[in-house]
């Protein structure tokens, strides 16, 4: 209904002034174009979730979801990753405006957040190991440090990226290219964010009540 | 970039031509955190309580999830039904379908070869020692 609606209110001198417009500007060219790598990213996750879905019972007589996860530590993590994906839209708010030291505040705070994530994320990682739950223990313990560590190798190369774009501002300044940088780390930081959100209700919180 | 007949960038504010930092702008995303938040504490709430039918908790986290990453969605990547993300809509609506396919498609076919498969005993702790 909505699409019908929107191809039959367009007028056709519209359309064809559209077309007569030319090819689109670099920014949405690039910025569509990393959109398109984000959703290839997701469904490698996806692949990744239907693996896990598929053995989260196969635990071999090891330990359970429920007796390893701590809600506590998760739900820390989660904060800490939701106010990071705010901060990063402020960030990218601050960019706009081309306020310098608006866009330093943010991306500070991001990159905080996200290493209290990682070391949150690390920490019960090497918890679980000191009590033998090894990827090598059992297919769920398998799926489970595959999808999770996937998501938390994601984050660190995110916040990587982001300390590169923090120097390149300080070089460069608010240049064209960097901008168009900023606009796709913020893409893959909210993007990470949304996986997050499937990470924690599919693994810990369905986890919990098997 | 002003023209109004070009596509808008997935995770592009909507005015990005206005230099003024516009407080409607970090208001929708103020708005986003806080619903974000309060379907994340509903989720943790629902997971752990003992008020809910046991048997419907993993369908309503599922709902909560997805709720919220549609909120992820239009108030984050400011993803609107409008003609101008049209193409980033329906590159979304592509990668879901393949994301539904892969993640369904596994979950049914699997558990149908799990449960085709001839099982020496109906103890649950001697098919979870064969699955792996």
């Amino acid at each position: 209904m909505n699409i019908a609606t929107t191809i039959d209110g367009v007028p056709l001198e519209a359309l064809h002034s559209a077309s007569e417009a030319g090819p689109a500007p670099k920014r949405i060219v690039v910025a569509y174009g990393f959109w398109i790598f984000l959703l290839s990213d997701i469904v490698m996750f996806a692949a990744l979730f239907a693996s896990y879905a598929v053995l989260v019972r196969s635990t071999a007589g090891g330990p359970t979801g429920a007796q390893l996860f701590n809600q506590t530590t998760v739900a820390i993590e989660t904060v800490c990753l939701l106010v990071s994906s705010y901060t990063c839209g402020l960030m990218s708010l601050a960019i706009n405006s081309r306020n310098r030291l608006g866009t330093y505040l943010g991306a500070l705070i991001t990159l905080a957040l996200g290493v209290a994530f990682l070391t949150l994320e690390l920490r019960e990682f090497a918890d679980m190991i000191a009590h033998g739950a090894t990827p090598q223990r059992s297919a769920f313990l398998s799926a489970f440090f595959t999808l999770v560590g996937c998501h938390g190798l994601h984050v660190t190369l995110g916040l990587v990226w982001l300390a590169v774009m923090m120097v390149q501002v300080a070089v460069m300044g608010f240049a064209t290219s960097v901008q168009h940088r900023l606009l796709c780390f913020s893409l893959f930081w909210h993007a990470l964010d949304i996986v997050w959100v499937g990470v924690f209700t599919v693994v810990y919180l369905m986890g919990i009540s098997l | 970039m002003t023209d109004v007949r070009h596509d808008r960038a997935p995770g592009d504010v909507p005015s990005e031509e206005v230099q003024a930092w516009s407080p409607s702008e970090a208001l929708v995303y103020s708005i986003g955190l806080l619903v974000a938040l309060v379907l994340t504490a509903t989720s943790f709430w629902v997971a752990n309580t003992s008020m809910l039918w046991p048997g419907g908790v993993g369908l309503g986290l599922a709902v909560l999830a997805i709720a919220q990453m549609g909120v992820h969605l239009v108030f984050f990547l400011h993803l609107t039904s409008g003609p101008d993300s049209t193409n980033n809509i329906l590159a979304l609506a592509f990668g879901l379908l393949i994301v539904f396919v892969v993640v369904v498609g596994t979950i049914w076919i699997v558990t149908d070869l799990n449960d085709n498969m001839l099982m020496p005993s109906s103890s649950d702790a001697m098919n979870m020692r064969m699955q792996p």
